[in-house]
């Protein structure tokens, strides 16, 4: 294995626990902590915050056209929800003959799949405001922007944040195929450690809790700033 | 043909988990067979948790309910249910069946036959107002009022001795409702069924009552009387304020000339015999005169005064 | 050019192999309908019971969230150091990834089925059984099936992940360009798109056929916030 490849563990080489093939070794998750762990977890964080940026920055613009323009809407989501069939770890493959086995071949994808979930959460926040609302807006004389502006955006906010929630967590769980195509983010020690001849479980245990850790943690992220943005979503739990 | 039920409320209590205020508290009321019978009072005031005490969708936790003399409690309660019709405000049609369907769900149940059961449908249909090829539209595509008409046809489909209704025009347009009150009433005298008739609007419970019980916050029984006893002895203030003014021409609205000592002979302007004694005194004050000659087409029954009016106050 | 190139060579390797992708194919179809059958009989029945009950939403939306948040390689992992390699390690795993959607869609179906309606249904004297089967499955049909649907082309898609615990199925040929080189790595995701495409249309096709027909024009519009609002 070349230099900057994680190390893969040698059954041969390593402390009783890894020789042993015991359940779980914490000596082996803090020894390769620096030079496997962390930076794959930070690769996968650095992932996903990229994909989900760039994916609201197309989405969410789309999102207002597809509000303002209706006939926009059938043929947009019917679209994505095709491309959202394509399987990860297919579409990662099929782009390769565009832009090669590379960090952007990853990242096109995920903003692909990030775009499929946050547009339509997106149009149906927009949509949520009700029509009397609305109507009670443009009667008190407000400006169809400000009718967005004040009430629709507003009101969208916890389906967007929803649509974020779902395309934070996807795109965190989607990530680890990347792995298949790139030695980077956290699919890459489980795949790794599924590739030894008796499976390396403190490497699988390991990635696979920092991923999911990851996931949760972002979630519930997600779920507070809800709360701080829309606190009226506090009460309405019926 | 068809039989109707009565009902009796027997000190009966309902206090809900965690409240300490009874929604209903020792109501005592006996409706006879045949009545149409009208739960009236604010908001909150445990209406529809008496009403829906006897299909037991709500258990109490003290007193009976009978019907017929029999203790709810005792009867199985799916036969309960089924002899009961059940209407409210959100008619609460299953929008995946058609019109025919939804009619026809209780006697499916109960096993009719297919003729039997589709000759109702059309039956029903026909009596609230609505026609046989409706019975093959989907809820979705009728009107608000359509729809309680369905609702309406449906809860009658077995023929049951007792019909409950939850506010059942509560959402309809002041003319949809009229319309649909008017015809419950020709309804109820057609086919002669027990009926308890849930409303927050006392002009509604006066105009379709036989009786009205007034149930205040609290759950407690305020009082029970005909729409005339009511209006001429309001037990209380809160009675009298729920009930509002203009008591006395209320009443008069109750009563159609026909139904009064007419004087003998012909005197002013002719009215039919159906016109209200209220609207029998507006014309007096309006036209400026004396007396009325009320009269069915040419045949004359007798003549009105002003002071017949106030005789019977 | 590179590019014409590289998915002309794909093609060809589908014209050249066609035997041999669709035995691959059939793998992956087989791994896939035994996941689908497993994560169905648990999720299903349990979904419904609560949703009739109105009870364990919590269980119902937690288990969405954590579904989502559990990746198809930690899963297919995690299974391999109890299970072993081979095809019971993947078909639950890829079971697990199933039971998430049918679980809280068929909770949020049931559950969501009007109150008044079945109010209604309960004051005519329906019993449960009646009420459940009469009223709100039918109404939860739709919703239902989307659960199914969405459990359907997740397991499928995700089938090829499988691979690398000996799965079979067209993932072996996605991850060993080695031997296939770039062509048949193309070919094989071809066939895995084509696959789970075939598999949404299908079942798209088959939610429109079984959706009562009174349900058809209203229910669109009522579904996407429900599930959001989460
Ligand atoms: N399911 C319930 N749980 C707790 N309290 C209830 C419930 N239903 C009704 N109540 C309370 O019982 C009282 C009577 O309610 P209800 O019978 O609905 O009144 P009405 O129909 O006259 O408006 C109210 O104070 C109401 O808040
Ligand atoms: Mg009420």
């Amino acid at each position: 294995m070349d230099g900057n490849g994680p190390v893969i563990p040698n059954f041969g080489q390593g402390d009783a626990c890894v020789t042993g093939d015991h359940t779980f070794c914490w000596g082996w998750v803090r020894d390769h902590w620096s030079d496997t762990l962390g930076p794959a977890l930070w690769q996968h964080v650095e992932l996903t915050a990229v994909a989900v940026g760039i994916g609201f920055a197309i989405a969410f613009p789309l999102a207002l056209l597809a509000h303002r323009f209706r006939k926009l809407e059938q043929p947009l989501g019917a679209f994505s929800a095709l491309l959202y069939t394509i399987p990860s770890i297919a579409l990662f493959q099929l782009l390769v003959p565009f832009t090669g086995i590379t960090w952007t071949t990853v990242e096109i994808a995920l903003v692909a799949y990030t775009l499929v979930i946050l547009f339509p959460n997106v149009v149906a926040g927009l949509r949520s405001a009700p029509p009397d609302v609305v109507e009670a807006a443009e009667g008190m004389g407000l400006t169809r922007l400000q009718v967005l502006l004040r009430i629709e955006l507003p009101l969208a906010l916890p389906a967007i944040v929803a649509g974020l929630r779902i395309a934070v967590v996807s795109t965190i769980s989607i990530g680890t195929i990347a792995a298949f195509l790139l030695p980077k983010g956290l699919g890459y020690p489980i795949f790794v450690a599924l590739g030894n001849p008796i499976p390396f479980k403190t490497e699988i245990y390991a990635a696979g809790g920092l991923a999911v850790g990851l996931a949760l943690l972002c979630d519930a992220g997600l779920v507070v700033l809800r709360w701080a943005l829309a606190p009226w979503t506090r009460l309405a739990r019926a | 043909m068809s039989s109707a039920a009565e009902i009796v409320f027997d000190r009966v209590t309902k206090r809900y988990p965690g409240r300490d205020e009874a929604a209903v508290d020792d109501l005592s009321l006996e409706i006879p067979a045949g009545a149409f019978c009208v739960l009236v009072g604010p908001s909150g005031g445990g209406k529809t948790t008496a009403l829906k005490m006897v299909n037991r969708l709500i258990p109490f936790d003290s007193g009976e309910i009978r019907i017929d003399g029999r203790d709810i409690r005792t009867l199985p309660l799916t036969e309960l249910r089924r002899g009961i019709g059940y209407v409210i405000q959100q008619v609460g049609l299953f929008p995946h069946m058609t019109v025919g369907d939804n009619v026809a769900t209780v006697p499916r149940l109960l096993r009719w036959s297919k003729r039997r059961t589709s000759e109702r449908v059309i039956e029903l249909l026909e009596l609230v107002g609505l026609e046989a090829a409706d019975a093959k539209r989907y809820p979705s595509q009728l009107s608000g009022g359509q729809r309680q008409r369905v609702g309406l046809a449906r809860a009658l489909a077995a023929d049951p001795p007792l019909l409950l209704m939850d506010e059942p025009f509560g959402a309809l347009d002041p003319i949809t409702r009229h319309r649909l009150q008017t015809e419950l009433r020709r309804l109820h005298r057609d086919v002669g069924k027990t009926v308890i008739f849930v409303t927050h609007d006392i002009d509604e419970a006066i105009q379709m009552g036989d009786r009205i019980a007034i149930l205040r916050e609290g759950g407690v029984l305020a009082q029970y009387a005909t729409p005339d006893a009511l209006l001429a002895d309001p037990v209380d203030d809160f009675v009298a304020q729920f009930i509002g003014g203009d008591r006395a021409l209320r009443r008069l609205a109750l009563r159609t000339l026909d139904e009064l000592p007419l004087r003998p002979g012909e005197s002013g302007p002719r009215v039919a015999p159906e016109t209200t004694v209220r609207n029998a005194v507006s014309l007096l004050l309006e036209l400026k005169a004396d007396a009325l000659t009320v009269a069915d087409g040419d045949r004359v029954l007798g003549s009105f005064r002003l002071a017949d009016a106030s005789e019977l106050l | 050019m590179i590019v014409a190139g590289a998915f002309g060579d794909a093609f060809r390797f589908i014209a050249d192999n066609p035997g041999f992708l669709a035995t691959k194919a059939l793998d992956q179809v087989e791994l896939s309908a035994a996941a689908l059958a497993i994560a169905l009989a648990l999720a299903l029945p349990l979904g419904i019971v609560l949703g009739h009950l109105h009870r364990g939403s919590s269980i119902a939306i937690g288990s969405s969230i954590v579904g989502r948040a559990l990746p198809s390689l930690v899963l297919i992992g995690v299974f391999l150091t109890f299970l072993g390699i081979g095809f019971v390690n993947n078909m639950v795993a890829l079971a697990v990834l199933g039971t998430g959607p049918v679980l809280t869609n068929s909770y949020e179906a049931v559950d969501g089925v009007e109150r008044d309606v079945v109010e209604a249904a309960r004051g005519m004297g329906m019993t449960h059984l009646q009420i459940l089967r009469r009223v709100e499955l039918p109404l939860a049909l739709p919703l239902l099936f989307t659960g199914i649907r969405v459990a359907a082309v997740t397991i499928v898609a995700t089938a090829p992940v499988a691979s690398v615990a000996g799965g079979g199925g067209l993932g072996d040929i996605i991850v060993n360009q080695a031997s296939y080189r770039l062509s048949g790595v193309l070919a094989a995701s071809l066939c895995v798109m084509a696959l789970s495409t075939a598999v949404f249309v299908g079942l798209a096709g088959l939610q429109a056929a079984v959706t009562p027909r009174g349900l058809r024009r209203t229910t669109v519009a009522r579904t996407p916030l429900r599930k959001e609002q989460l």
